[in-house]
């Protein structure tokens, strides 16, 4: 009787054994989205995960030999859940900014896109002259601050609409903080209330417009397209702090995607233009 | 545990009670406003009347609140033409109007029910007795049947209110500040959930505590004949008095 018992105790721990090496060998990358932000990541009419962070991670993970697993989470608790370790890697069009990279740390940036503002066609808004087509909000120049105030004298007494968290909330908190702002849990909602004329103007990124810009009318961008300062260097994969192995295997990743052009073919494919980093 | 940032927060968080308590508040008035007549309207003895009330209770009790509210809101956007034609879109344009609304329909409808149970728990004897001196119908329910039916039903009622407190968080998703909504602003700039919501739930732990205190004494006021004098009576000793010396 006592053989049998510890026999089945071996086999037991043995099988035990057998799982745990078997769990710590096998490579499994938990990739966070928010699957939400057209064309970065979002839905199709399935409900399957889609889009060119969904294209990017599988990729990556290929070249990096490890398996990978997407997570789907809402936005406004994607960093605070990284750091909990619900999963390892953030791709979710996450910029680069500097109140971020006090808690997280990322890779190098994968693309880069600039932000403006969004108004219906209809709007009186329409057609509002800009002096400069592109603004890079570093160190803002003069000639830039000048057409950034002429921008804050046009939204005047008027409602502008961002997500909540992002940097484009934190570029009107900083450069208009006159501006009446409301925050929206998705960018999708915030377009349906630019729709119903609850907000006057949307502040997103060109990106995320392009799609919207080109099946409809009904929306027109206005004002100068802005990258940098507050809005971030570029989105790149966000990582614990600890974990810089990991983030020295996406940096590798994603400069052998540079190197062959994928990275450019896989941006021109979902944003219609190339905006992948050259090197 | 980051105690500056809970020093920090706290007064920002502070800001959102006024939006907090006029969204509850607000919604429980015309709630209840509405509640009593949907409640007579329950047991009205019109088939008819009784369907369409308690489809009303059905709807609105079975569904979410946050879908509740997120219909009224995105809803009323696709139908802007509609609603601008009959002169409403200034109203539905506003979120606050908006997060009122869907409270206030939902709250109706829970408080219909409490009210209706306590109407129903009036002892029929009073009411016979109310009709055998001649009273008539709407006297005895002012004056008889309502008084004992809010009694009966306020513990119910009670827990209403502080559903209500709580659920004016949902606001927050149709982009009004109330506490929520900026602890979720504060998160967002920080990365610290754990120390801003533990903030955010003290604040609503002491508005509930202030309601629960409240009610109480609501309670206290309305059942003078359940107090019942609990304190034990001195005991009165007979002391024998000194025998004086002769």
């Amino acid at each position: 009787m006592v053989a049998v018992m510890t026999r089945i105790g071996v086999a037991a721990a043995v099988a035990v054994a057998g799982l745990w090496a078997a769990g710590a060998q096998a490579d499994t990358i938990r990739i966070a989205t928010e699957g939400a932000y057209k064309p970065y990541n979002f839905k199709d009419a399935a409900g399957n995960l889609v889009g060119f962070e969904i294209d990017l991670a599988a990729e990556l993970c290929t070249r990096m030999e490890a398996e990978c697993e997407i997570v789907e989470q809402a936005w406004d608790g994607i960093i605070p859940s990284l750091i909990a370790k619900k999963y390892d890697a953030i791709m979710a069009g996450m910029s680069i900014k500097a109140s971020r990279e006090e808690v997280i740390s990322f890779s190098r940036y994968y693309v880069n896109t600039p932000i403006t503002f969004a108004v219906l066609s209809d709007s009186a808004l329409v057609g509002t002259e800009s002096a400069m087509e592109a603004i890079t909000l570093g160190e803002v120049s003069a000639e830039e601050q000048a057409v950034i105030d002429a921008m804050k004298g046009v939204l005047n007494g008027l409602t502008v609409g961002v997500q909540t968290s992002t940097t484009h909330e934190a570029f009107m908190t900083e450069f208009m903080p006159e501006i009446d702002l409301k925050s929206y849990d998705t960018m999708d909602n915030m377009i349906l209330d630019l729709e119903a004329g609850r907000i006057d103007a949307g502040y997103t990124s060109m990106t995320y417009l392009r799609p919207i810009l080109e099946q409809g009318d009904d929306i027109a961008v206005i004002g100068p397209k802005m990258t940098g300062g507050p809005l971030g260097r570029g989105v790149a994969v966000g990582l614990r702090q600890e974990d810089t192995e990991l983030r020295d295997r996406f940096n590798a990743a994603i400069d052998t995607m540079i190197a062959d052009g994928t990275l450019s073919a896989m941006a021109t494919e979902w944003f219609g233009t190339d905006i992948s980093p050259t090197e | 545990m980051d105690f500056e940032l809970i020093a920090e927060s706290l007064p920002r968080l502070a800001e959102g009670i006024d939006e907090t308590l006029l969204l509850a508040g607000s919604s429980l008035v015309i709630g209840f406003v509405l509640a009593v007549p949907i409640a007579l309207l329950n047991l009205s003895n019109n088939g008819t009347v009784r369907t369409l009330s308690s489809g009303y209770v059905y709807i609105f009790r079975s569904t979410p609140l946050l879908v509740q509210i997120f219909l009224i809101y995105y809803g009323s956007g696709q139908f802007r033409a509609e609603l601008q034609a009959v002169g409403l879109w200034f109203l539905f344009r506003e979120s606050w109007f908006c997060a009122i609304l869907a409270l206030t329909l939902n709250t109706a409808a829970y408080t219909s029910q409490i009210i209706r149970g306590g109407l129903q728990s009036v002892p029929w004897g009073q009411i016979e007795a109310a009709r055998s001196i001649g009273m008539p119908g709407f006297m005895a329910f002012r004056r008889l049947i309502f008084p004992i039916a809010i009694r009966q039903a306020l513990p119910a009622y009670g827990n209403e209110i502080i559903l209500m407190v709580k659920s004016t968080s949902l606001a927050s998703t149709i982009t009004i500040l109330e506490i929520t909504a900026i602890a979720k602003k504060i998160i967002s700039a920080t990365y610290q959930p754990v120390e801003v919501f533990l903030i955010a739930g003290a604040i609503y732990l002491s508005l509930n505590f202030i309601v629960t205190r409240a009610i109480m004494l609501v309670e206290f006021w309305l059942t003078p004949h359940l107090r019942v004098d609990r304190r034990i009576p001195p005991v009165v000793r007979r002391t024998p008095a000194p025998v004086p010396a002769p």
